[in-house]
């Protein structure tokens, strides 16, 4: 049976056990519900946790544990030989698999020929749909046979296990079902379990995240000294042909300066024009522009990344290009910085205003009152009062911004360029560490070479950085807050 | 301020009531400007983020409206029997195999005879087929495949023109500049015109836009099978991320004793919902590509890294809906002999539903517009068939944007500006739907 059937299976039984254990306590308790410990949903909800959770575990654990005992069940069938080339182990495994999917394609006659050696394995696949990149080996064709005994033989293990776990749990359940079973703090405490299951998904995401970039970025790291990563000043990662050992120069610091650069213009479109527009809405502007005018701002938060990559692709480079660069002769690309810069820009006003907005009406009412009753006008009261004393919450929202566009990725691969330079113009093509990341990772698939396992360093490395920001904007309100509260 | 004081003690001290009431009047006329230029520079910056606003959608619009509509060409085919079936076998799977070069002869008669051309002139007829699009042979021929019944009959069939022929009659590529310049040469030109004149040649719905997958021809290429695999992303997503989140606001919220952890797990949740999408891809590859071999550019891995990414909002929201349901509630509930989790489950959580749904759908409106972690797990792949489950290789509609976006062919820009148009049209519906939603449910206490 497959994983699909098996939980089909498990969801039936888990209804059918829930119907069985109300049914009963409904019965035990006779006309008067009242001698029940619990309500009779309770008791069917018990039954049905009996049935349901034993098999699930039983079958998500051994649906994980699957492929690392067929990797081993082949391991263990490869030859010495091969076994010692430790680079290629991963590709003989997968070579292994795909002739084991071919075996059970082919009939059983054919099977006996290709044994013995009268037809080419290859073709016979090739012929049932299983085309091969190479010709299948002896030890191959062992190797494959033991792995389908093997995988057969789990399946079938599989099905017993949750089968019986089913059975015995709804049985135990059922038999357990008693007008005095506590059945309701039996299924809180597994629906609170579930609860705090579900909220430590957060944290697992976090584990996982450093986990997965760390594995990569050390493995990636044992190729290329940290020190020539972080303090290169050169970005040439040369081609990864599969199976080559040349390596190229990996330098952060290109990337480093282009992220920077880019995200300086991006803050000086989207700091002033989102400080004033909050500034304008909390202060100035009646109900009725604000209702209008916030809303059609916050679209701009709204809207998808891609979407101003394509903007900036089509309209403002060729505009910067055509009107800016090609006059004052200091770029001929439609790709820059400046680019890059302004698109961002537009896209990070929204996060600059409208936290600035909460954090400005945040201010009590009786600093404003005091000021303006002193004879203060309306901007000398913005200036002078509100703003310093909002001005730990801007710097907030304002390193919030910074690390959104540090982490921005659409906008640059599609507007900044591919060219890791560290220049001061900004009309010429830049490059971002995220742009390096997808381009690193796009058509290569092998996990070996630094070209490849470089994408994970620069996402750790990207990740610190925002994470930092983070952690210090969101200290830095959340005092901010506190202090007004 | 200082100066208001300033002026005021000056009159005090001089005595001379005119010379003081002038005095403030200089300070006041300098503070008043400096009032309306601050207020101007407000004004200003909210009207520059609003123009950017409309230049925005107005360049996306004024690029993508066209494509909406496509040149279409409509001759009369002779569906002639000895060119598709020449060995009298007129199964669907006989009509797909052999040579598909002779369905390029029945266009080729039909050319003819629609621009009444002197069958022995080549040069005429190739000129003709080359404002057809490429995949009308096999456009034809699925076409007859569907249907063996239109063998031997004459029927009018609409084919597409080509994208530059397309982009020529919409006006995008001009007749006024040299022809060496230019995508469409004169004689090109010459047999447009002709067509037009005889009303075959016309523009149409663009219903392709809508249900055709990736094709290297812009007038063949659609976001259909983008929009499938998008779609079946946001299901997994749904699935996945509501139930989660709820569980994980409702523990973190009504449960969760103030400790050490609980507050580790709040911080936590609040950065995640700040770090790069990228950086989810690049996760979802190590973990879910690498490591657990479920299948690459799968919209299955898509909902799954897209589910990661969704959660903090959808936490977030949630546990602001639960905080928004009176204490009284809770305390009406127990005091009437509810457990926790009964009072939870029956009360606050209903109550609280509005907030939830509406905090869903704009993290699932975000979730359908995220590019990057897509492009990580391998989503960005040249999909022609539709995905039949969620475990079938897939695009989605913002990677397909992003790969028209590159090709450098009018046609392609358009069409991109138009799948731009489609996904803001779904995020607008979204939106709307959520803003409704709490309209209709809101509940002020």
């Amino acid at each position: 049976m497959g994983p699909l059937w098996l939980l089909a299976l498990i969801a039936g039984l888990s209804f059918f056990g829930f119907v069985l254990g109300r049914w009963k306590s409904v019965v035990l308790s006779g006309k008067g519900r009242g001698s029940l410990a619990a309500r009779p949903g309770y008791y069917g909800a018990y039954v049905l946790i009996w049935t349901a959770m034993p098999a699930l575990l039983i079958l998500v654990a051994l649906s994980v544990a699957k492929p690392f005992l067929i990797e081993q069940t082949v391991r263990t069938n490869l030859p010495e030989q091969v076994l010692a080339n430790a680079a290629q182990l991963s590709l003989e495994v997968s070579g292994v698999q795909q002739v084991a999917a071919g075996l059970k394609l082919v009939t059983p006659e054919e099977l006996e020929d290709i044994r013995i050696g009268v037809v080419a394995a290859r073709s016979t696949f090739a012929r049932h749909g299983l085309p091969l990149g190479q010709d299948v080996k002896p030890y191959q064709l062992v190797a494959a046979a033991a792995l389908n005994l093997v995988s057969d033989g789990l399946d079938t293990a599989v099905d017993a296990a949750v089968v019986a776990a089913l059975g015995f749990g709804l049985i135990f359940a059922f038999v357990r079902v008693k007008p005095r079973l506590r059945a309701r703090n039996l299924v809180e405490n597994t629906v609170l379990a579930l609860l705090i299951a579900a909220s430590s998904v957060a944290i697992l995401t976090t584990v996982g995240i450093v986990l997965s970039l760390l594995f990569q970025a050390l493995q990636f790291f044992s190729m290329v000294s940290p020190a020539n990563f972080y303090l290169g000043t050169v970005w040439d990662p040369r081609f990864a042909a599969a199976g080559s050992s040349e390596s190229g120069q990996f330098g952060f610091l290109p990337l480093f300066w282009g992220t920077l650069y880019i995200s300086f213009f991006a803050m000086v479109v989207a700091v002033p024009i989102g400080l004033f527009s909050a500034v304008y809405m909390a202060e100035y502007a009646t109900s009725k522009v604000r209702s209008i005018a916030k809303p059609l701002i916050e679209i701009l938060a709204g809207i998808p990344t891609i979407v101003y990559g394509f903007f900036a692709l089509t309209t403002v480079g060729p505009m910067i290009r055509d009107y800016i660069a090609l006059p004052l002769g200091l770029g001929t690309s439609g790709n820059n910085v400046l680019t890059a810069g302004l698109v961002m820009g537009i896209m990070i006003i929204p996060y600059v205003s409208s936290l600035s907005d909460d954090i400005i009406t945040a201010v009590p009412r009786s600093l404003r009152d005091g000021s303006l009753a002193l004879g203060a006008t309306r901007s000398e009261t913005m200036r002078q009062v509100i703003l310093p004393a909002a001005l730990p919450g801007v710097v907030g929202a304002v390193l919030l911004a910074v690390s959104r566009a540090i982490g921005e990725t659409m906008i640059v691969v599609l507007a900044a360029g591919v060219a890791a330079r560290a220049s001061l113009n900004p009309f010429e093509e830049m490059t971002t560490i995220t742009v390096k990341i997808v381009n690193q990772l796009t058509g290569d698939l092998e996990f070996t070479s630094p070209q490849t396992l470089v994408a994970f360093a620069l996402g750790i490395t990207l990740f610190v950085i925002t994470l930092g920001l983070n952690v210090l904007a969101l200290t830095i309100v959340r005092k901010y807050r506190e202090q007004y509260e | 301020m200082t100066e208001a004081t300033s002026s005021l003690s000056a009159s005090r001290i001089g005595g001379s009531e005119t010379r003081s009431i002038s005095k403030l009047d200089i300070g006041l006329k300098r503070r008043y400007a400096a009032e309306r230029r601050f207020r101007t520079y407000g004004l200003v910056a909210v009207t520059i983020a609003i123009c950017f606003l409309v230049a925005l959608f107005g360049s996306i619009v004024a690029k993508g409206y066209t494509a909406f509509q496509q040149t279409r060409i409509s001759m009369i085919v002779n569906f002639d029997a000895n060119i598709i079936a020449p060995d009298g076998d007129r199964s669907p799977a006989a009509i797909m195999a052999g040579n598909a070069f002779r369905f390029d002869d029945l266009i080729a008669a039909s050319l003819q005879s629609t621009l009444e051309l002197d069958p022995n002139d080549e040069d005429a007829l190739y000129d003709g087929l080359d404002l057809l699009s490429k995949g009308s042979a096999p456009m034809l021929r699925t076409m007859i495949a569907k249907d063996p019944s239109l063998i031997g009959t004459k029927r009018n069939v609409d084919f597409y023109a080509t994208g530059d022929v397309d982009s020529f009659v919409k006006g995008s590529i001009r007749a006024d500049i040299p022809e060496s310049q230019r995508l469409v040469k004169d004689r090109h030109i010459a047999i447009i015109q002709k067509l037009e004149k005889e009303g075959a040649l016309r523009l149409a719905f663009n219903t392709g836009l809508f249900t055709n997958g990736a094709s290297t021809r812009p007038e063949l290429a659609g976001v259909g099978v983008a929009l499938v695999g998008s779609l079946y992303m946001m299901l997994v997503v749904l699935v996945l991320s509501l139930p989660l989140g709820v569980a994980g606001s409702i523990y973190l919220e009504e449960f969760a004793p103030k400790n050490r952890w609980t507050d580790l797990i709040e911080v936590n949740i609040n950065n995640l919902a700040a770090v790069p999408s990228i950086v989810y891809g690049l996760l979802g590859l190590a973990v879910f590509i690498n490591f657990a071999h479920l299948p690459r550019s799968a919209s299955l891995v898509g909902g799954l890294v897209l589910t990661l990414t969704t959660l903090p909002t959808i936490i977030i929201a949630t546990r602001a809906a639960l905080k928004a349901v009176p204490p009284s509630i809770r305390e009406a509930g127990l005091g009437v002999g509810a457990s926790k989790m009964q009072t939870v489950f029956h009360h606050v959580l209903p109550l609280a539903m509005p907030g939830v749904l509406t905090g869903t759908i704009i993290g699932l409106a975000h979730a359908l517009g995220e590019t990057a972690p897509l492009l990580m797990i391998g989503m960005k792949a040249f999909i022609v068939e539709y995905p039949t489950t969620p475990f079938d290789p897939a695009t989605a509609l913002p990677t397909q944007i992003y790969m028209w976006a590159t090709e450098p062919e009018r046609a392609f820009t358009e069409r991109t500006s138009a799948a731009i148009i489609v996904l803001l049209a779904f995020l607008l519906a979204m939106n709307s739907l959520a803003i409704i939603l709490r309209r209709a449910f809101e509940r002020r206490w």
